[in-house]
């Protein structure tokens, strides 16, 4: 069936009705909240589906629902929706974990008094995160975008009142912000130049021909071409979002909040929202790639972004003690390999890793909030262990989950969408440098994955209060089980032998090459991979850990090195030596502007208002009045003064008549002439 | 009549003038003060005469109607005066003009 | 004609000079009537009859009867009537006063030129003045009827007893 604009825009607008009317809802609902969220996501989930046939049908078709939102006098800002396969594919996958995590939700956050409140949350974000996928305009992506930072922000902080878990939030906010301020300028700038942010828009789109064509020929002052430009600053909210380096550090802090957070947002879905903002804006981003006369290409920078990133993640989760984190920075790692691959020119493999990774990875975080809830919410490997013998279940899965994240080889999903990245380093032209760093991540990726199973689930239990540990209940497990299932299967639909999804993906049709496609790369990654895995054995599985205060074995193999990492290479450190003491001191700055320029500037105005009032007082009371007084006394006594001419005596009078008549006379008989 | 009778009567004139200016200015008694004024008419009087006399106009007798409204005026403004005088010696008992000295400043 | 003119010029300036002089009031208006005889002559020394019995009747008959109804009615003792030193003081300024303004007028009067044209007066009769009285200047003649009157009314007002102030005084 067709579907029409509604049932489009019901995807993302059903899980907000499902968080508006639990706001309104009092707190002991709960339960009917949280099942009202997952029926909202399963229905959305539904639509997903038949959107995902009907893009099928015609994979090279942008469907798009475009109208006017506001006027502007004569121009008018139009916005849209799209459907085409990859929204479809994004919003299935985005629908299908949001539901199974909101299912793992209900059993986790039992015992918490606000899970109305979560759950509203959690809809809510799901709600703007679809908005980012189904848009077709570039304002109402960015509009949903900022919403699913905020989400985030509320779910980070959802314990608010551990101050650990408020400046987690707070520090999340303001690093995506920062990279969200190059966006909005890259944004502007774009509006700015083609006078529309539609992406497919009946060939007047940005996305479309005729305005890249446009756009790729002009230049900006620094020599860089235009679109190189604004593809950087749209890169830069990717990057922010994305955690990339060097804005990936409130991604281990994130961890903070509840672990069904950390699955859907920092795993599966909101850091990889960069990677799809760039995948969308794939054109755009590539419509450089012809021109010489420029320092550098968009998708070059994005590459070399992604392998360090890449790199980074994998170095320093191997250091770390807390699960969440080993996983944060894991997913650190994973996205600098998505963003790595696309700027490699190979989109389709990045958004296939996206896929596969949003399985395995909110499986890894499922599983490790069922090992979090089991364990009484310690997050201290060194304080687990000999958990496989209780958890069973929890162990298969996150084992499943682990061995597709390493990328073991043919059987899990993680090994096809990591060595699709791989052949795409191979086939750079530009240079052997991400081939070489991504190999390295994936030995290390190995190594610490193997480390986190050995600490947490192998050995005894290193527990400080020895509880029995116990499986969780089926609204825990069976969403891992799923995950599990999709761990698997998923990868089975990019293989090169059968590349499905990238055909999908691209409108092409389906062209099979071959398993071992990757030929001399794939065997010596999978060497690697078995390599780490081997080394991650011989540390920590051979020689178990026996109580929780013992020193790592790799610390006492390289010291300074591992301290480095497990300190985070100081990056947190370094960003508040140098930014945060900047920001103090602008504060202070305009803290003294304030108040001692501004305010003295205005107080002097206020004083100078009142001194030309106090003139004016002044002039009026002496000036005018006391000097009319004054005057009037003066005339008063003179006429006192003359009236003591008056001396009544008549004699007196006649004598002036008579002198006066004397004086005239004279005058008249000199001066008549 | 030649210059020197007309010398003589205008110094005449101006003689009886400056008598009664004397009067007027040195007498204390009010009744000699108002008649040192007629005095002072009289002698204007005598100088309009003159010279109708001498130097007339042809048609017109203007200096002799000017006399007789002068000297009407006059008689009035002696009537009046002695009239206030009457009033002044009601109130004060004398006629001194030197204790008619009330309105002074 | 000159020693008519000399002596009546002569009668009058001594008695109205007298005149000013007396402690006597009576003797004063007394001769104020001299001196106004005396003016009355030398109108008619220069032809001016009219004005001449006019001046006559309206001075010597009724203002020097007023006069001296005045100085009788307002008799007081003679005590007040002294020589002091402020009258002579006064005196002597109203002299220097009057003697200034005489030399002055005398100045003006002999360095003045005459006029070059002797025309001979006509008769000044009463028909020709009465004649002119009527014709030209009626109306001055009738405002200055209406103004003795006025004179004498508010004469007698200003001088009436009232039984009021007579009591207050």
């Amino acid at each position: 069936m067709t579907l029409s604009a509604t049932y489009l825009s019901l995807i993302p607008l059903l899980p907000l009705y499902a968080a508006a009317l639990g706001v309104l809802l009092p707190k002991k609902n709960k339960h009917f909240v949280s099942s009202l969220a997952i029926i909202a996501m399963a229905t959305s989930f539904i639509i997903s589906l038949f959107a995902l046939n009907q893009a099928l049908k015609n994979t090279s078709i942008h469907s798009t629902y475009n109208f006017s939102w506001f006027n502007l006098g004569q121009e008018s800002v139009r916005i849209g929706i799209l459907l085409d396969p990859l929204t479809a594919f994004m919003a299935v996958m985005v629908t299908f974990i949001s539901t199974l995590i909101f299912i793992f939700s209900t059993s986790y956050m039992k015992e918490d008094e606000n899970m109305k409140q979560f759950f509203c949350f959690l809809s809510f974000f799901a709600s703007a995160m679809l908005g980012i996928i189904i848009s077709n305009s570039l304002l109402l992506l960015f509009i949903s975008w900022e919403l699913v930072g905020l989400a985030s922000y509320l779910l980070i902080g959802f314990w608010f009142h551990k101050p650990e878990a408020a400046a987690a939030a707070k520090k999340a906010f303001l690093t995506t912000r920062i990279g969200d301020l190059g966006f909005l300028l890259g944004i502007l700038w774009l509006y700015h130049t083609c006078g529309t942010l539609l992406f497919y828009d009946h060939g007047h789109g940005i996305l479309e021909h005729h305005v890249l064509a446009s756009i790729a020929s002009q230049a900006t002052i620094f020599g860089l071409p235009l679109v190189t430009a604004i593809g950087l600053l749209i890169f830069c909210g990717a990057a922010g979002k994305s955690g990339q380096f060097p804005l990936h550090v409130w991604l281990p802090d994130a961890m903070e909040g509840p672990t069904p957070v950390s699955a859907l947002i920092h795993a599966a879905t909101m850091v990889a929202a960069g990677v799809f903002l760039i995948a969308r804006m794939y054109p755009l981003m590539q419509a450089d790639q012809f021109i010489i006369a420029t320092p550098f290409h968009t998708l070059t920078v994005i590459a070399f972004i992604g392998a360090i990133t890449a790199l980074l993640g994998a170095l320093i989760a191997g250091s770390q003690y807390d699960i969440k984190r080993v996983l944060a920075y894991s997913t650190i790692s994973q996205l600098g390999y998505m963003m790595m691959a696309l700027g490699l020119g190979s989109w389709l493999a990045a958004i296939f890793h996206l896929l596969t990774h949003a399985f395995f990875k909110a499986l890894l975080f499922l599983g490790a909030g069922s090992v979090i809830h089991a364990s009484h919410h310690e997050q201290d490997m060194r304080k687990l262990g000999g958990l496989s013998k209780s958890m069973p279940i929890t162990f298969a899965t996150f084992s499943i989950g682990m061995l597709a994240l390493c990328g073991f080889p043919f059987l899990f999903s993680g090994f096809w969408s990591k060595e699709a990245i791989i052949h795409a380093a191979y086939e750079w032209p530009v240079s052997i440098l991400p081939l070489i760093i991504s190999l390295i991540a994936v030995a290390l990726t190995a190594f610490y994955m193997t480390r986190l199973m050995g600490e947490v689930f192998f050995g005894t239990s290193r527990a400080d209060h020895h509880h029995h540990t116990h499986e969780n209940k089926a609204q825990m497990t069976v969403p891992l089980s799923i995950l599990a299932l999709c761990a698997i299967s998923v990868g089975f639909i990019g293989t090169p032998s059968w590349p499905w999804l990238q055909s999908a993906l691209n409108g092409t049709p389906v062209e099979a090459e071959g398993l071992f496609k990757g030929g001399i790369v794939m065997l010596g990654s999978i060497l690697l991979v078995a390599g780490g895995m081997g080394l991650g054995w011989i540390l920590y599985i051979r020689n178990l850990r026996t109580n929780a205060h013992e020193e790592d074995p790799l610390e006492t193999m390289i010291p300074g090195t591992f301290k480095l990492l497990g300190s985070r290479l100081k990056i947190d450190e370094f960003y508040t030596a140098t930014l945060g003491k900047l920001n103090t001191a602008l504060a202070i700055l305009s803290n003294g502007l304030d108040r001692y320029v501004w305010d003295l500037s205005i107080q002097g105005l206020a004083k100078l208002g009142q001194l030309s009032g106090s003139i004016n007082y002044a002039m009026d009371e002496e000036a005018l009045n006391q000097g009319f007084n004054v005057t009037s006394e003066k005339i008063r006594q003179s006429g006192v003064q003359y009236s003591k001419a008056q001396s009544g005596e008549t004699h007196g009078y006649l004598r002036v008549f008579a002198i006066t008549v004397v004086i005239l006379t004279l005058l008249i008989i000199t001066l008549w002439s | 009549m030649n210059d020197q009778t007309l010398n003589l009567c205008l110094l005449f004139s101006s003689a009886l003038f400056c008598i009664g200016l004397i009067t007027t200015l040195s007498r204390s008694s009010t009744i000699l003060i108002l008649l040192g004024i007629e005095l002072m008419l009289n002698s204007a009087n005598i100088n309009f005469i003159v010279f109708e006399r001498t130097q007339p106009d042809v048609s017109t007798s203007h200096g002799t109607l000017f006399v007789l409204f002068t000297i009407a005026i006059a008689a009035s403004e002696a009537a009046v005066g002695l009239a206030l005088l009457i009033a002044l010696f009601k109130h004060q008992r004398s006629v001194v003009i030197d204790e008619a000295s009330q309105l002074k400043g | 004609m000159n020693a008519t003119l000399l002596i009546t010029i002569g009668v009058t300036l001594i008695s109205s000079a007298v005149a000013l002089s007396l402690r006597n009031l009576i003797h004063s208006v007394l001769l104020l009537v001299i001196t106004w005889i005396g003016i009355c002559a030398f109108y008619l020394i220069f032809n001016a009859e009219f004005i001449a019995f006019t001046q006559l009747l309206v001075y010597v008959g009724a203002i020097s009867m007023v006069a001296l109804f005045a100085v009788l009615l307002t008799r007081v003792a003679p005590s007040t009537n002294q020589r002091n030193k402020q009258s002579v003081t006064r005196f002597i300024y109203a002299l220097i006063t009057g003697l200034s303004l005489f030399s002055l007028m005398a100045f003006a009067v002999l360095h003045t030129d005459s006029p070059k044209e002797k025309v001979e007066a006509l008769p000044a009769t009463v028909y020709s003045i009465g004649k002119e009285l009527t014709e030209e200047y009626a109306p001055a003649l009738m405002i200055t009827g209406s103004l003795l009157t006025l004179a004498i009314l508010g004469s007698v007002l200003l001088a009436a007893h009232s039984p009021q102030s007579k009591e207050n005084s």
